[in-house]
Protein backbone atom coordinates (compact mmCIF):
# COMPACT_ATOMS: atom_id res chain seq x y z
CA UNK A 1 0.00 0.00 0.00
CA UNK A 2 1.65 3.15 -1.23
CA UNK A 3 0.83 6.77 -1.90
CA UNK A 4 2.15 7.90 -5.26
CA UNK A 5 2.68 11.66 -5.56
CA UNK A 6 3.54 12.94 -9.02
CA UNK A 7 4.39 16.51 -9.99
CA UNK A 8 3.86 16.95 -13.74
CA UNK A 9 3.48 19.60 -16.41
CA UNK A 10 -0.09 20.93 -16.71
CA UNK A 11 0.00 20.39 -20.46
CA UNK A 12 0.70 16.65 -19.95
CA UNK A 13 -2.23 16.12 -17.56
CA UNK A 14 -4.63 14.76 -20.17
CA UNK A 15 -2.06 12.25 -21.48
CA UNK A 16 -1.26 11.10 -17.93
CA UNK A 17 -4.92 10.67 -17.01
CA UNK A 18 -5.48 8.66 -20.18
CA UNK A 19 -2.48 6.43 -19.50
CA UNK A 20 -3.61 5.82 -15.92
CA UNK A 21 -7.09 4.93 -17.17
CA UNK A 22 -5.66 2.42 -19.67
CA UNK A 23 -3.68 0.80 -16.83
CA UNK A 24 -6.87 0.54 -14.79
CA UNK A 25 -5.69 2.91 -12.12
CA UNK A 26 -8.88 4.40 -10.66
CA UNK A 27 -9.21 7.05 -7.98
CA UNK A 28 -6.86 9.99 -7.76
CA UNK A 29 -6.66 13.57 -6.56
CA UNK A 30 -5.42 16.40 -8.79
CA UNK A 31 -4.31 19.83 -7.61
CA UNK A 32 -2.75 22.85 -9.31
CA UNK A 33 0.52 23.82 -7.66
CA UNK A 34 3.47 26.14 -8.25
CA UNK A 35 6.97 24.79 -8.36
CA UNK A 36 10.42 24.93 -9.80
CA UNK A 37 12.60 22.09 -11.01
CA UNK A 38 15.67 23.87 -12.35
CA UNK A 39 14.22 24.79 -15.73
CA UNK A 40 15.07 28.17 -17.31
CA UNK A 41 12.97 31.05 -16.03
CA UNK A 42 10.26 32.54 -18.20
CA UNK A 43 10.79 36.26 -18.96
CA UNK A 44 7.81 38.63 -19.26
CA UNK A 45 7.84 42.33 -20.17
CA UNK A 46 5.10 44.85 -19.37
CA UNK A 47 6.07 48.34 -20.58
CA UNK A 48 9.11 49.26 -18.47
CA UNK A 49 8.77 46.27 -16.13
CA UNK A 50 10.67 43.09 -16.95
CA UNK A 51 10.20 40.08 -14.66
CA UNK A 52 11.54 36.55 -14.43
CA UNK A 53 8.81 34.09 -13.57
CA UNK A 54 10.58 31.65 -11.25
CA UNK A 55 7.73 29.43 -10.15
CA UNK A 56 6.02 27.50 -12.91
CA UNK A 57 2.51 26.10 -12.89
CA UNK A 58 2.55 22.36 -12.21
CA UNK A 59 -0.06 19.71 -11.46
CA UNK A 60 0.19 17.37 -8.47
CA UNK A 61 -1.41 13.91 -8.64
CA UNK A 62 -2.00 11.88 -5.50
CA UNK A 63 -2.88 8.23 -5.98
CA UNK A 64 -3.29 5.62 -3.25
CA UNK A 65 -2.58 2.14 -4.64
CA UNK A 66 -2.10 -1.45 -3.46
CA UNK A 67 1.39 -3.02 -3.90
CA UNK A 68 0.58 -4.74 -7.21
CA UNK A 69 -0.39 -1.42 -8.76
CA UNK A 70 2.71 0.56 -7.80
CA UNK A 71 4.85 -0.31 -10.84
CA UNK A 72 2.13 -0.03 -13.50
CA UNK A 73 1.13 3.36 -12.09
CA UNK A 74 4.68 4.73 -11.95
CA UNK A 75 5.46 3.44 -15.45
CA UNK A 76 2.28 4.95 -16.87
CA UNK A 77 3.18 8.35 -15.43
CA UNK A 78 6.85 8.16 -16.50
CA UNK A 79 5.88 7.40 -20.09
CA UNK A 80 3.01 9.81 -20.49
CA UNK A 81 4.38 12.84 -18.59
CA UNK A 82 7.78 12.89 -20.32
CA UNK A 83 8.74 15.55 -22.87
CA UNK A 84 12.52 15.25 -22.47
CA UNK A 85 12.95 18.91 -21.44
CA UNK A 86 14.06 20.06 -17.99
CA UNK A 87 10.95 20.58 -15.85
CA UNK A 88 9.03 17.38 -16.60
CA UNK A 89 8.53 16.76 -12.88
CA UNK A 90 8.96 13.97 -10.30
CA UNK A 91 7.23 10.86 -9.06
CA UNK A 92 7.44 10.07 -5.33
CA UNK A 93 6.39 6.73 -3.87
CA UNK A 94 5.59 6.93 -0.16
CA UNK A 95 4.73 4.32 2.45
CA UNK A 96 1.29 4.70 3.91
CA UNK A 97 0.53 3.72 7.53
CA UNK A 98 -3.21 3.26 7.19
CA UNK A 99 -6.02 4.03 4.77
CA UNK A 100 -9.76 4.11 5.50
CA UNK A 101 -12.59 4.44 3.03
CA UNK A 102 -15.02 6.93 4.54
CA UNK A 103 -18.19 5.48 2.98
CA UNK A 104 -17.79 1.89 4.22
CA UNK A 105 -15.14 2.06 6.89
CA UNK A 106 -12.99 -0.50 4.95
CA UNK A 107 -9.27 -0.49 5.82
CA UNK A 108 -5.99 -0.55 3.91
CA UNK A 109 -5.90 -2.78 0.76
CA UNK A 110 -9.69 -2.98 0.67
CA UNK A 111 -9.92 0.77 0.96
CA UNK A 112 -7.69 1.43 -2.08
CA UNK A 113 -9.27 -1.31 -4.25
CA UNK A 114 -11.85 0.36 -6.49
CA UNK A 115 -15.44 -0.82 -5.94
CA UNK A 116 -16.97 -2.93 -8.72
CA UNK A 117 -18.12 -0.53 -11.38
CA UNK A 118 -21.88 -0.78 -11.62
CA UNK A 119 -22.91 -0.87 -15.29
CA UNK A 120 -25.31 1.91 -16.11
CA UNK B 1 -30.97 78.02 -44.20
CA UNK B 2 -34.68 78.46 -43.67
CA UNK B 3 -36.40 81.23 -45.58
CA UNK B 4 -37.85 83.15 -42.66
CA UNK B 5 -34.39 83.41 -41.07
CA UNK B 6 -33.10 86.94 -41.54
CA UNK B 7 -29.56 87.08 -42.89
CA UNK B 8 -27.08 88.07 -40.24
CA UNK B 9 -23.39 87.37 -40.89
CA UNK B 10 -22.63 86.99 -37.16
CA UNK B 11 -25.47 84.75 -36.05
CA UNK B 12 -25.70 81.48 -37.98
CA UNK B 13 -28.80 79.31 -37.63
CA UNK B 14 -28.65 75.87 -36.08
CA UNK B 15 -27.62 73.30 -38.70
CA UNK B 16 -29.41 69.91 -38.35
CA UNK B 17 -26.54 67.84 -39.80
CA UNK B 18 -23.98 69.53 -37.54
CA UNK B 19 -26.27 69.04 -34.56
CA UNK B 20 -26.75 65.35 -35.34
CA UNK B 21 -23.00 64.73 -35.59
CA UNK B 22 -22.32 66.64 -32.36
CA UNK B 23 -25.01 64.66 -30.51
CA UNK B 24 -23.21 61.46 -31.55
CA UNK B 25 -19.75 62.92 -30.84
CA UNK B 26 -20.74 63.89 -27.30
CA UNK B 27 -21.82 60.33 -26.58
CA UNK B 28 -18.62 58.98 -28.18
CA UNK B 29 -16.37 61.17 -26.02
CA UNK B 30 -18.34 60.32 -22.88
CA UNK B 31 -17.67 56.62 -23.62
CA UNK B 32 -13.93 57.30 -23.48
CA UNK B 33 -14.05 57.64 -19.69
CA UNK B 34 -15.41 54.10 -19.09
CA UNK B 35 -12.89 53.01 -21.76
CA UNK B 36 -10.10 54.64 -19.75
CA UNK B 37 -11.41 52.83 -16.66
CA UNK B 38 -10.85 49.50 -18.44
CA UNK B 39 -7.45 50.59 -19.78
CA UNK B 40 -6.24 51.64 -16.32
CA UNK B 41 -8.15 48.92 -14.45
CA UNK B 42 -6.43 46.17 -16.41
CA UNK B 43 -2.98 47.62 -15.73
CA UNK B 44 -3.22 47.48 -11.93
CA UNK B 45 -3.24 44.58 -9.52
CA UNK B 46 -6.38 42.56 -8.83
CA UNK B 47 -6.84 44.05 -5.35
CA UNK B 48 -6.92 47.63 -6.67
CA UNK B 49 -8.82 47.13 -9.92
CA UNK B 50 -12.26 48.37 -8.79
CA UNK B 51 -10.77 51.43 -7.10
CA UNK B 52 -8.79 52.27 -10.23
CA UNK B 53 -11.86 51.92 -12.44
CA UNK B 54 -13.94 53.97 -10.00
CA UNK B 55 -11.39 56.80 -10.15
CA UNK B 56 -12.40 57.21 -13.79
CA UNK B 57 -16.12 56.54 -13.31
CA UNK B 58 -16.47 59.01 -10.43
CA UNK B 59 -15.30 61.80 -12.75
CA UNK B 60 -18.43 61.21 -14.86
CA UNK B 61 -20.32 62.34 -11.77
CA UNK B 62 -18.36 65.01 -9.94
CA UNK B 63 -16.63 66.63 -12.90
CA UNK B 64 -19.87 66.54 -14.91
CA UNK B 65 -21.72 68.39 -12.14
CA UNK B 66 -18.84 70.82 -11.50
CA UNK B 67 -18.66 71.58 -15.20
CA UNK B 68 -22.35 72.36 -15.54
CA UNK B 69 -22.55 74.46 -12.38
CA UNK B 70 -19.39 76.57 -12.68
CA UNK B 71 -16.46 75.35 -14.77
CA UNK B 72 -18.19 75.76 -18.14
CA UNK B 73 -18.69 79.46 -17.45
CA UNK B 74 -15.09 79.90 -16.31
CA UNK B 75 -13.86 78.29 -19.52
CA UNK B 76 -16.19 79.49 -22.25
CA UNK B 77 -18.14 82.60 -21.26
CA UNK B 78 -16.74 86.02 -22.19
CA UNK B 79 -14.04 87.15 -19.80
CA UNK B 80 -10.42 88.24 -19.72
CA UNK B 81 -7.39 86.68 -21.40
CA UNK B 82 -6.79 84.30 -18.48
CA UNK B 83 -10.26 83.30 -17.27
CA UNK B 84 -13.82 83.34 -18.56
CA UNK B 85 -16.60 85.21 -16.85
CA UNK B 86 -19.48 84.26 -14.60
CA UNK B 87 -22.24 84.83 -17.18
CA UNK B 88 -23.06 81.12 -17.55
CA UNK B 89 -22.78 80.07 -13.90
CA UNK B 90 -25.43 77.46 -13.11
CA UNK B 91 -26.04 77.13 -16.87
CA UNK B 92 -27.63 80.58 -16.83
CA UNK B 93 -28.18 81.63 -20.43
CA UNK B 94 -27.22 78.24 -21.86
CA UNK B 95 -30.24 77.29 -23.94
CA UNK B 96 -31.16 75.88 -27.33
CA UNK B 97 -30.02 79.00 -29.18
CA UNK B 98 -27.20 78.59 -31.70
CA UNK B 99 -23.59 78.51 -30.60
CA UNK B 100 -21.78 78.28 -33.92
CA UNK B 101 -24.21 76.06 -35.79
CA UNK B 102 -25.26 73.78 -32.91
CA UNK B 103 -27.42 74.37 -29.82
CA UNK B 104 -25.51 76.12 -27.04
CA UNK B 105 -26.61 73.51 -24.49
CA UNK B 106 -25.15 70.74 -26.70
CA UNK B 107 -21.84 72.61 -27.00
CA UNK B 108 -21.75 72.74 -23.19
CA UNK B 109 -22.39 68.97 -22.92
CA UNK B 110 -19.75 68.19 -25.58
CA UNK B 111 -17.14 70.23 -23.69
CA UNK B 112 -18.21 68.57 -20.41
CA UNK B 113 -17.18 65.17 -21.77
CA UNK B 114 -13.66 66.60 -22.39
CA UNK B 115 -13.35 67.96 -18.86
CA UNK B 116 -14.41 64.59 -17.45
CA UNK B 117 -11.84 62.46 -19.26
CA UNK B 118 -9.03 64.98 -18.65
CA UNK B 119 -9.53 64.78 -14.89
CA UNK B 120 -9.81 60.98 -15.05
CA UNK B 121 -6.51 60.73 -16.96
CA UNK B 122 -4.60 62.04 -13.94
CA UNK B 123 -5.76 59.10 -11.79
CA UNK B 124 -3.31 56.77 -13.55
CA UNK B 125 -0.41 58.41 -11.69
CA UNK B 126 -1.84 57.95 -8.18
CA UNK B 127 -3.53 54.54 -8.38
CA UNK B 128 -3.09 51.83 -5.73
CA UNK B 129 -2.44 54.34 -2.93
CA UNK B 130 -4.47 57.58 -3.05
CA UNK B 131 -7.58 57.57 -0.83
CA UNK B 132 -10.84 57.92 -2.69
CA UNK B 133 -12.28 60.95 -0.84
CA UNK B 134 -9.20 63.17 -1.29
CA UNK B 135 -9.04 62.07 -4.94
CA UNK B 136 -12.63 63.21 -5.54
CA UNK B 137 -11.90 66.53 -3.82
CA UNK B 138 -8.76 66.91 -5.93
CA UNK B 139 -10.35 66.37 -9.35
CA UNK B 140 -13.23 68.73 -8.43
CA UNK B 141 -10.82 71.54 -7.53
CA UNK B 142 -8.55 70.69 -10.44
CA UNK B 143 -11.42 71.03 -12.92
CA UNK B 144 -12.24 74.50 -11.57
CA UNK B 145 -8.72 75.80 -11.03
CA UNK B 146 -6.69 74.14 -13.79
CA UNK B 147 -8.84 72.69 -16.57
CA UNK B 148 -11.28 75.60 -16.92
CA UNK B 149 -8.58 78.33 -17.14
CA UNK B 150 -6.40 76.40 -19.60
CA UNK B 151 -9.44 75.57 -21.76
CA UNK B 152 -10.24 79.30 -21.73
CA UNK B 153 -6.68 80.23 -22.77
CA UNK B 154 -6.73 77.94 -25.81
CA UNK B 155 -10.39 77.60 -26.85
CA UNK B 156 -12.47 80.14 -24.92
CA UNK B 157 -10.98 83.32 -26.38
CA UNK B 158 -8.03 83.57 -23.98
CA UNK B 159 -4.49 84.73 -24.57
CA UNK B 160 -3.11 81.63 -26.33
CA UNK B 161 -6.04 81.61 -28.74
CA UNK B 162 -5.36 85.21 -29.70
CA UNK B 163 -1.69 84.37 -30.28
CA UNK B 164 -2.73 81.74 -32.82
CA UNK B 165 -1.71 78.59 -30.94
CA UNK B 166 -3.13 75.57 -32.77
CA UNK B 167 -4.80 72.91 -30.65
CA UNK B 168 -7.48 71.17 -32.63
CA UNK B 169 -8.94 68.84 -30.02
CA UNK B 170 -6.89 69.24 -26.86
CA UNK B 171 -3.22 68.30 -27.10
CA UNK B 172 -2.39 71.14 -24.74
CA UNK B 173 -5.68 71.54 -22.87
CA UNK B 174 -6.25 67.84 -22.28
CA UNK B 175 -3.06 65.85 -22.62
CA UNK B 176 -0.16 68.11 -21.62
CA UNK B 177 -2.37 69.51 -18.87
CA UNK B 178 -3.27 66.07 -17.48
CA UNK B 179 0.17 64.56 -18.12
CA UNK B 180 2.09 67.21 -16.20
CA UNK B 181 -0.50 67.28 -13.41
CA UNK B 182 -0.16 63.50 -13.18
CA UNK B 183 3.60 63.42 -12.67
CA UNK B 184 3.38 66.22 -10.09
CA UNK B 185 0.62 64.32 -8.27
CA UNK B 186 2.78 61.17 -8.28
CA UNK B 187 5.66 63.15 -6.75
CA UNK B 188 3.48 64.76 -4.05
CA UNK B 189 1.84 61.44 -3.13
CA UNK B 190 5.09 59.46 -3.15
CA UNK B 191 5.58 56.00 -4.59
CA UNK B 192 3.61 52.89 -3.70
CA UNK B 193 5.13 50.83 -0.90
CA UNK B 194 5.79 47.94 -3.32
CA UNK B 195 7.19 50.14 -6.10
CA UNK B 196 10.65 48.99 -7.10
CA UNK B 197 10.58 46.21 -4.47
CA UNK B 198 8.24 43.60 -5.87
CA UNK B 199 6.99 42.91 -9.37
CA UNK B 200 3.72 44.80 -9.85
CA UNK B 201 2.08 43.34 -12.93
CA UNK B 202 -1.11 44.12 -14.88
CA UNK B 203 -3.89 41.84 -13.62
CA UNK B 204 -5.99 41.80 -16.79
CA UNK B 205 -4.32 42.53 -20.12
CA UNK B 206 -7.53 41.81 -22.09
CA UNK B 207 -9.11 44.76 -20.19
CA UNK B 208 -6.20 46.94 -21.37
CA UNK B 209 -6.88 45.96 -24.99
CA UNK B 210 -10.62 46.47 -24.57
CA UNK B 211 -9.98 49.91 -23.11
CA UNK B 212 -7.59 50.89 -25.92
CA UNK B 213 -10.12 49.76 -28.54
CA UNK B 214 -12.98 51.71 -26.95
CA UNK B 215 -10.74 54.77 -26.52
CA UNK B 216 -9.97 54.72 -30.24
CA UNK B 217 -13.69 54.43 -31.02
CA UNK B 218 -14.56 57.33 -28.73
CA UNK B 219 -11.68 59.40 -30.05
CA UNK B 220 -13.45 59.72 -33.42
CA UNK B 221 -15.92 61.92 -31.54
CA UNK B 222 -13.13 63.67 -29.66
CA UNK B 223 -11.25 64.75 -32.81
CA UNK B 224 -13.94 64.44 -35.48
CA UNK B 225 -16.37 66.33 -33.25
CA UNK B 226 -13.88 69.12 -32.62
CA UNK B 227 -14.76 70.46 -36.07
CA UNK B 228 -18.07 71.33 -34.33
CA UNK B 229 -19.74 70.55 -37.64
CA UNK B 230 -20.46 67.69 -40.05
CA UNK B 231 -18.23 68.87 -42.86
CA UNK B 232 -14.99 68.25 -44.71
CA UNK B 233 -12.91 69.34 -41.73
CA UNK B 234 -14.65 66.72 -39.56
CA UNK B 235 -13.87 64.16 -42.27
CA UNK B 236 -10.19 65.15 -42.23
CA UNK B 237 -9.91 65.03 -38.44
CA UNK B 238 -11.74 61.69 -38.37
CA UNK B 239 -9.44 60.15 -41.00
CA UNK B 240 -6.31 61.43 -39.27
CA UNK B 241 -7.64 59.86 -36.05
CA UNK B 242 -7.67 56.55 -37.87
CA UNK B 243 -4.27 56.90 -39.60
CA UNK B 244 -2.00 58.27 -36.85
CA UNK B 245 -2.74 55.54 -34.25
CA UNK B 246 -2.37 52.90 -36.98
CA UNK B 247 1.15 54.16 -37.72
CA UNK B 248 1.88 54.50 -33.99
CA UNK B 249 0.79 50.90 -33.37
CA UNK B 250 3.21 49.70 -36.05
CA UNK B 251 6.08 51.84 -34.74
CA UNK B 252 5.51 50.88 -31.07
CA UNK B 253 5.30 47.19 -31.94
CA UNK B 254 8.58 47.38 -33.86
CA UNK B 255 10.26 49.15 -30.92
CA UNK B 256 8.95 46.43 -28.61
CA UNK B 257 10.10 43.71 -30.95
CA UNK B 258 13.64 45.04 -31.27
CA UNK B 259 14.00 45.64 -27.53
CA UNK B 260 12.43 42.49 -26.05
CA UNK B 261 12.09 40.18 -29.03
CA UNK B 262 8.31 40.05 -28.54
CA UNK B 263 5.37 42.15 -29.73
CA UNK B 264 3.57 42.77 -26.44
CA UNK B 265 -0.15 43.37 -26.05
CA UNK B 266 0.26 46.07 -23.39
CA UNK B 267 2.75 47.78 -25.71
CA UNK B 268 0.35 47.63 -28.64
CA UNK B 269 -2.45 49.14 -26.55
CA UNK B 270 -0.08 51.87 -25.31
CA UNK B 271 1.05 52.60 -28.89
CA UNK B 272 -2.56 53.13 -29.99
CA UNK B 273 -3.20 55.57 -27.13
CA UNK B 274 0.04 57.51 -27.77
CA UNK B 275 -0.85 57.79 -31.47
CA UNK B 276 -4.29 59.11 -30.53
CA UNK B 277 -2.84 61.59 -28.05
CA UNK B 278 -0.29 62.90 -30.55
CA UNK B 279 -2.78 63.43 -33.38
CA UNK B 280 -5.26 65.22 -31.11
CA UNK B 281 -3.84 68.76 -31.49
CA UNK B 282 -3.06 68.19 -35.18
CA UNK B 283 -6.12 66.29 -36.44
CA UNK B 284 -7.80 69.19 -38.26
CA UNK B 285 -4.65 70.98 -39.43
CA UNK B 286 -2.50 68.36 -41.18
CA UNK B 287 -2.79 66.16 -44.25
CA UNK B 288 -3.52 62.43 -43.95
CA UNK B 289 0.03 61.62 -45.06
CA UNK B 290 1.38 63.94 -42.38
CA UNK B 291 -0.85 62.08 -39.88
CA UNK B 292 0.92 58.84 -40.84
CA UNK B 293 4.31 60.49 -40.28
CA UNK B 294 3.20 62.04 -36.98
CA UNK B 295 1.85 58.67 -35.83
CA UNK B 296 5.08 56.89 -36.74
CA UNK B 297 7.29 59.46 -34.95
CA UNK B 298 5.20 59.94 -31.80
CA UNK B 299 5.96 56.57 -30.12
CA UNK B 300 9.71 57.24 -29.86
CA UNK B 301 9.76 59.94 -27.13
CA UNK B 302 6.97 58.25 -25.15
CA UNK B 303 8.50 54.78 -25.41
CA UNK B 304 11.89 55.89 -24.14
CA UNK B 305 10.30 58.09 -21.45
CA UNK B 306 8.60 54.96 -20.08
CA UNK B 307 11.91 53.08 -20.03
CA UNK B 308 13.63 56.00 -18.37
CA UNK B 309 10.85 56.67 -15.83
CA UNK B 310 10.71 53.04 -14.71
CA UNK B 311 14.38 53.28 -13.69
CA UNK B 312 13.66 56.17 -11.32
CA UNK B 313 11.85 56.50 -8.00
CA UNK B 314 9.06 58.50 -9.68
CA UNK B 315 6.01 56.26 -9.39
CA UNK B 316 3.82 57.68 -12.15
CA UNK B 317 2.24 54.25 -11.93
CA UNK B 318 0.55 53.97 -15.31
CA UNK B 319 2.93 56.37 -17.14
CA UNK B 320 0.40 59.16 -17.67
CA UNK B 321 3.25 61.63 -18.18
CA UNK B 322 5.01 59.50 -20.80
CA UNK B 323 1.76 58.71 -22.60
CA UNK B 324 -0.18 61.95 -22.37
CA UNK B 325 2.34 64.60 -21.34
CA UNK B 326 5.12 63.59 -23.73
CA UNK B 327 2.68 62.34 -26.39
CA UNK B 328 0.74 65.60 -26.19
CA UNK B 329 3.95 67.65 -26.37
CA UNK B 330 5.17 65.70 -29.41
CA UNK B 331 1.81 66.18 -31.10
CA UNK B 332 1.55 69.88 -30.29
CA UNK B 333 5.07 70.59 -31.58
CA UNK B 334 4.60 68.47 -34.71
CA UNK B 335 1.39 70.41 -35.35
CA UNK B 336 3.65 73.48 -35.60
CA UNK B 337 5.76 71.59 -38.13
CA UNK B 338 3.19 69.79 -40.28
CA UNK B 339 0.18 72.17 -40.32
CA UNK B 340 -1.00 73.27 -43.76
CA UNK B 341 -3.43 76.03 -44.71
CA UNK B 342 -4.09 73.99 -47.83
CA UNK B 343 -6.00 71.49 -45.65
CA UNK B 344 -7.53 73.96 -43.21
CA UNK B 345 -7.60 77.65 -44.22
CA UNK B 346 -8.62 78.57 -40.67
CA UNK B 347 -5.35 77.10 -39.37
CA UNK B 348 -1.78 78.10 -40.20
CA UNK B 349 1.20 76.79 -42.09
CA UNK B 350 3.83 75.01 -40.02
CA UNK B 351 7.63 74.97 -40.12
CA UNK B 352 7.75 72.61 -43.11
CA UNK B 353 5.47 74.93 -45.06
CA UNK B 354 7.44 78.09 -44.53
CA UNK B 355 6.22 79.36 -41.17
CA UNK B 356 8.73 78.65 -38.37
CA UNK B 357 6.90 81.15 -36.16
CA UNK B 358 4.07 78.61 -35.66
CA UNK B 359 6.46 76.19 -33.96
CA UNK B 360 7.47 78.91 -31.50
CA UNK B 361 3.82 79.67 -30.70
CA UNK B 362 3.18 75.95 -30.15
CA UNK B 363 6.16 75.70 -27.80
CA UNK B 364 4.94 78.73 -25.84
CA UNK B 365 1.48 77.16 -25.45
CA UNK B 366 2.98 73.84 -24.29
CA UNK B 367 5.35 75.42 -21.80
CA UNK B 368 2.82 77.79 -20.26
CA UNK B 369 0.15 75.08 -19.91
CA UNK B 370 2.71 72.67 -18.43
CA UNK B 371 4.03 75.22 -15.95
CA UNK B 372 0.56 76.32 -14.85
CA UNK B 373 -0.73 72.74 -14.50
CA UNK B 374 2.34 71.67 -12.53
CA UNK B 375 2.30 74.57 -10.08
CA UNK B 376 -1.46 74.48 -9.52
CA UNK B 377 -1.59 70.70 -9.03
CA UNK B 378 1.18 70.98 -6.45
CA UNK B 379 -0.69 73.78 -4.66
CA UNK B 380 -4.06 71.98 -4.67
CA UNK B 381 -2.62 68.70 -3.38
CA UNK B 382 -0.50 70.41 -0.68
CA UNK B 383 -3.58 72.40 0.36
CA UNK B 384 -5.75 69.28 0.57
CA UNK B 385 -2.94 67.51 2.43
CA UNK B 386 -3.28 70.06 5.23
CA UNK B 387 -6.86 69.03 5.99
CA UNK B 388 -6.85 65.32 5.11
CA UNK B 389 -4.36 62.51 4.52
CA UNK B 390 -4.03 61.97 0.80
CA UNK B 391 -2.82 58.39 0.80
CA UNK B 392 -3.65 55.15 2.53
CA UNK B 393 -1.38 53.88 5.32
CA UNK B 394 0.96 51.05 4.22
CA UNK B 395 -1.11 48.32 5.89
CA UNK B 396 -4.25 49.42 4.00
CA UNK B 397 -2.22 49.69 0.81
CA UNK B 398 -1.22 46.07 1.35
CA UNK B 399 -4.83 44.95 1.88
CA UNK B 400 -5.79 46.75 -1.32
CA UNK B 401 -7.87 49.78 -2.20
CA UNK B 402 -10.94 47.81 -3.36
CA UNK B 403 -11.69 46.44 0.09
CA UNK B 404 -10.50 49.48 2.04
CA UNK B 405 -12.11 52.24 -0.07
CA UNK B 406 -15.18 50.55 -1.48
CA UNK B 407 -15.87 47.45 0.66
CA UNK B 408 -15.99 45.32 -2.47
CA UNK B 409 -13.81 42.90 -4.39
CA UNK B 410 -13.55 42.79 -8.18
CA UNK B 411 -13.47 39.01 -8.23
CA UNK B 412 -15.19 37.85 -5.03
CA UNK B 413 -15.40 34.08 -4.63
CA UNK B 414 -17.89 34.10 -1.76
CA UNK B 415 -16.01 31.20 -0.17
CA UNK B 416 -16.04 31.48 3.59
CA UNK B 417 -18.57 34.35 3.61
CA UNK B 418 -21.58 34.13 5.89
CA UNK B 419 -24.79 35.85 4.87
CA UNK B 420 -26.03 38.68 7.05
CA UNK B 421 -29.59 38.92 5.82
CA UNK B 422 -31.08 42.37 6.29
CA UNK B 423 -34.34 41.40 4.54
CA UNK B 424 -35.16 38.69 7.08
CA UNK B 425 -34.48 41.05 9.98
CA UNK B 426 -36.60 43.78 8.42
CA UNK B 427 -39.43 41.34 7.64
CA UNK B 428 -39.47 40.07 11.23
CA UNK B 429 -39.60 43.57 12.62
CA UNK B 430 -42.34 44.51 10.20
CA UNK B 431 -44.56 41.54 11.01
CA UNK B 432 -44.05 42.14 14.72
CA UNK B 433 -45.14 45.74 14.25
CA UNK B 434 -48.21 44.83 12.17
CA UNK B 435 -49.64 42.23 14.53
CA UNK B 436 -51.80 43.85 17.29
CA UNK B 437 -50.06 43.83 20.64
CA UNK B 438 -52.66 41.54 22.22
CA UNK B 439 -52.21 38.90 19.54
CA UNK B 440 -48.45 38.78 19.69
CA UNK B 441 -48.14 35.72 21.88
CA UNK B 442 -44.94 33.81 21.42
Amino acid sequence: MKLIVAIIRPDRLNEVLEALYRNEVRGLTVSRVLGHGGETERVETYRGTTVKVDLQEKVRLEIGVSESFVLPTVNAILKSARTGEVGDGKVFVLDVAQVYRIRTGERNEAAVTPPETVPV
Amino acid sequence: MTLNQEWNPNVQPINPADTAWMLVSTALVLLMTPALAFFYGGLVRNKNSLNTMMMSFVALGVVGVTWALAAYSLAFSDGGPFLGGLANIGLHGVGTEAKGTIPHVLFMAYQASFAIITAALISGAVVERMRFGPYVAFITLWTLLVYAPVAHWVWGGGWLMSRGALDFAGGTVVHINAGVSAVVAALVLGSRKDYGRTAVLPHNVPFVLLGAGLLWFGWFGFNGGSALAANGLAGLAFTNTFLAPAAALVAWTLLDYFRTGKATAVGGATGIVVGLVAVTPAAGFISPLSALILGAVAPFPSYFMIQLRSRTRIDDSLDVFAGHGVGGLTGALLTGVLAQKLWNPAGSDGLLFGNPHQLAVQALACLSAAAYAGIMTFAILKGLGLVMSLRAVPRIEGVGMDLSQHGEEAYASGEGSILVHPDVLVAEELSAALVPATASVR
